[in-house]
């Protein structure tokens, strides 16, 4: 064990001195120096926020179902199948036929990629029919909810990305988690309620008529008018809806004297805008966001030029709000914002200087205490460390790992156990020199023999790092990232860096005394 | 030939120990529970700087008590003037109310900042403390499946007897004391685990090297000497790692308090069981050179 050829101590030097490199990029602010890779800081570290957000699925599956309902109705109608009784229950859509008619049906919604469609995928249909009683059941398969879920999911984290770059704050990442979240990190924002506002509004906006008609059946609805709190009937019919909106932005109305948002409108839009306003002079127009009325001006003039002014009592903050919510789009779903972490940069600042403090001094009296056990040995070992230290950093910049708190005192922690490698091999070192005179044979016997054990220990603790890397979350997965990889580089500088050194004194003075105190 | 030191004589008289240490934590744990903080419990967590040095934490309690809030506990936390405060809050949703919660606030406080705050809702609170258990129970059952792979069936009970002792007494000392339990501290649960895994397997891959050389001790002794051939590791490795952590319990800062200190625990009670727990184990099997042949056939 104690050979080193030429060639091998040349591949050890070269690969520790390259992560040396990697790892002192994160100490040059020079922007000239053409490696720009650095250890990320988490949130907790540089401050700022993290926001997961839940979609809230069950209304598109309502609305899918509700639609679907008029697909298989307008089906049969085609088909010349008797169908009826159509009701729309919890999850399911349910309806009946003709009991002769009954194998028929069931035979279509195996058979029509139409009616039922068949994911090859998933090897499944999207949904699942059954004949209870008479009436059939057609509920969404589990697949067909995770379709609904994966397309939502794309369009929302679309929208949450417009949104928040239209805010702009810095670098920030937004990303899926799991079939229906989405995890969004705002680096260095220290007060995300204004996100956190433009965030949890769908900003789904529709022109739509008042109308006189105060039946409910009749296609219209009572909402409410923010601006003067009183009801209004609207009707149920949309002449333009936000996806008709190419532009919105704040703007001063010189002649109110009040703030309002102007929105310009895509050739569809403006023709239908045009129309409507047409046909409708002397009416009251309501402009209904998220089930809300913004406000309700009378039509006095044809507006064909498929541009106009929202007014509503805006401050200059809740215009430029809602010209951004306007411009990002409507959210497919509402989102739940279900986990926050704020974290001030004074916060952060203070936890990296306690966090390199505590590192320094733990690394101090480690190194200390090496010394006092085990002098010369000691000071191998201690070179290794150090060493290790850099390595760790250098890999943790390669992969730009994000650097936590938890991952700080996971660093120190490897300090702590690094050592424990080399104290099992000095102290059976220790023992084979009782038995053995030839040094050499000696220290060869005590690398292998305690290599064993040294790999028992630290395959434990790369299984508890790992396992913790898997089912942890947020600054502490960054403690099993460096405790992993601290322990692969503990491993490599106990058996390439302090084997080299010792072996290259063992071997020079192996006719001298040579002990480890 | 056993040894200088003879700790076997003392295996009755510290299992009799650690088991009430056991019992005693499994009565904490069943009776009074664990104090968990919102990563697990759902809730808001608002850490306070406040610069007005008049300040005591009578008076932040009672600013925070005129805002109605359910559950509501405030604590010191670490420098002077910085304040942890807790309580429930049934929806999360409500965008504004961090904002409303500080113009409520300014009415009875001045001069002070929230350096952090947390809100986790119970959906994520649950799934949290559902994914720690997991963790935990994975991480002892892989630890089980790998000693038995590299050792005999004795010696894994002797193992995870001697984890689970760790890992109890640690979460009942946080019991007792009601130390918050957050999700550092299941990193730091982890971790014992891998530890005193660790210490145990060092002195149990000397007890059958031990075995495999001298057929004549028992393993009553042979424990006892293979205890005593690996004490200085046990010894120097856990200096070598309480140096780090009280360094890390001293030095970095209070939000790794809890985690330093479960780790210190640990620690220490990991080393002590390696020898008093693990060993006794592998003499109530009776274990001896005829159980390794047995393997190997």
């Amino acid at each position: 064990m104690l050979y080193f050829s030429r060639l091998k101590i040349i591949s050890i030097i070269v690969f520790c001195l390259s992560l040396i490199f990697f790892s002192i990029s994160n100490f040059i602010n020079n922007e000239d120096f053409f490696l720009k890779k650095k250890v990320n800081l988490g949130l907790d570290l540089q401050g700022g926020s993290y926001l997961l957000l839940e979609v809230d699925k069950n209304p598109v599956i309502n609305q899918t179902l509700q639609s679907k309902l008029t697909q298989v109705r307008n089906y049969f109608k085609k088909k010349e199948i008797k169908t009826f009784d159509y009701k729309l229950g919890k999850q399911k859509v349910l309806f009946k036929s003709d009991t002769n008619d009954q194998e028929k049906i069931l035979e279509l919604f195996k058979n029509d990629n139409e009616l039922n469609p068949y994911f090859d995928v998933y090897k499944s249909y999207q949904y699942n029919v059954e004949l209870i009683d008479n009436i059939f059941e057609l509920n969404l398969t589990k697949y067909g909810i995770i379709e609904i879920e994966q397309s939502l999911l794309d369009q929302a984290i679309e929208i949450v990305r417009k949104r928040v770059d239209e805010v702009g704050t810095n670098e920030p990442s937004i990303t899926k988690s799991g079939s229906n979240r989405i995890a969004v990190e705002l680096p260095g924002l220290d007060n995300p309620d204004r996100i956190k506002s433009l965030l949890g509004r769908t900003a789904n906006l529709t022109f739509r008529f008042v109308t006189q008609n105060t039946d409910a059946s009749f296609g219209s609805e009572k909402l409410k008018d923010l601006d003067t709190g009183e009801e209004l009937n609207v009707s149920k019919r949309i002449i333009i809806s936000g996806d008709n909106l190419i532009d919105a932005k704040p703007q001063m109305d010189n002649i109110n004297n009040e703030t309002v948002v102007s929105f310009t409108l895509d050739r569809l839009g403006a023709r239908k805008f045009g129309r409507a306003t047409k046909n409708g002079i002397g009416k009251q127009l309501a402009i209904v966001l998220d089930n809300q009325i913004i406000s309700a001006p009378v039509i006095r003039d044809v507006i064909a030029s498929g541009s106009g002014q929202i007014s509503g009592g805006f401050t200059f903050q809740s215009a430029t709000d809602l010209a951004l919510l306007l411009r990002s789009g409507a959210l497919p779903a509402p989102l739940d914002i279900i986990e926050e972490r704020t974290v001030g940069p004074d916060l952060g600042e203070d936890s990296i200087k306690a966090g390199v403090l505590s590192l320094i001094i733990g690394f101090i009296l480690v190194i200390l205490y090496m010394i006092y056990k085990y002098r010369l040995f000691g000071l191998i070992s201690n070179f290794a460390l150090i060493i290790n230290l850099f390595m760790l950093l250098g890999f943790l910049t390669i992969f730009e790992a994000t650097l936590t708190l938890p991952g700080i005192a996971g660093i120190i922690l490897t300090v702590g156990m690094a050592v424990d490698a080399n104290v099992l091999i000095f102290e059976r070192i220790k023992e084979e020199l009782k038995k053995e005179k030839n040094k050499v044979i000696a220290f060869d016997n005590g690398y292998t023999l305690s290599r064993t054990a040294i790999l028992d220990a630290n395959i434990t603790t790369i299984i508890a790092a790992l396992i913790l890397f898997v089912f942890g979350s947020g600054p502490v997965k960054g403690f099993s990232v460096t405790l992993s990889i601290g322990i692969l580089t503990t491993l490599f500088s106990v058996y390439y860096i302090a084997r080299l050194l010792t072996s290259l004194y063992v071997i020079k003075n192996k006719n001298n005394e040579v002990t480890i105190k | 030939m056993t040894g200088k030191y003879l700790f076997n004589k003392y295996y009755n008289l510290s299992n009799i120990i650690s088991l009430i240490l056991f019992i005693t934590s499994i009565f904490f744990l069943t009776f009074k529970g664990l104090n968990y903080g919102v990563d697990f419990k759902g809730g808001t967590l608002i850490e306070l700087r406040s610069d007005n040095t008049n300040y005591k934490t009578e008076d932040i309690r009672g600013a925070f008590n005129k805002l109605n809030l359910d559950d509501l506990s405030v604590k010191k936390f670490g420098a002077e003037g910085d304040y942890v405060i807790k309580f429930k809050r049934s929806d999360l949703n409500e965008p504004d109310f961090i904002k409303n919660l500080k113009n409520d606030l300014d009415n009875y406080l001045e001069d002070y900042s929230f350096r952090r705050v947390e809100n986790v809702g119970p959906k994520v609170s649950a799934e949290l403390l559902q994914d720690g258990v997991t963790a935990i129970a994975i991480a002892l059952a892989a630890m089980l499946i790998y000693i038995w792979f590299r050792f005999e069936w004795q010696f894994s009970i002797g193992a995870i007897v001697a984890i689970f002792h760790d890992v109890i007494i640690t979460l009942g000392i946080f019991s007792l004391l009601s130390l918050e339990i957050n999700l550092s501290i299941v990193a730091a649960v982890l971790t014992i685990v891998g530890y005193s895994m660790n210490d145990t397997v060092v002195i149990f891959d000397r007890v059958r090297e031990n075995l495999k050389k001298y057929a004549d001790i028992k393993i009553f002794d042979l424990t006892n000497l293979s205890i005593n051939e690996t004490l200085s590791r046990t010894l120097i490795t856990s200096v070598t790692t309480l140096l780090a952590l009280l360094s890390i319990f001293f030095f970095g800062g209070e939000i790794l308090k809890g985690f330093s200190f479960a780790m210190i625990l640990g620690v220490i009670l990991g080393t002590y069981s390696s020898i008093f727990i693990a060993n006794p184990v592998l003499v109530y099997f009776k274990v001896s050179q005829k159980t390794l042949i047995k393997e190997e056939d």
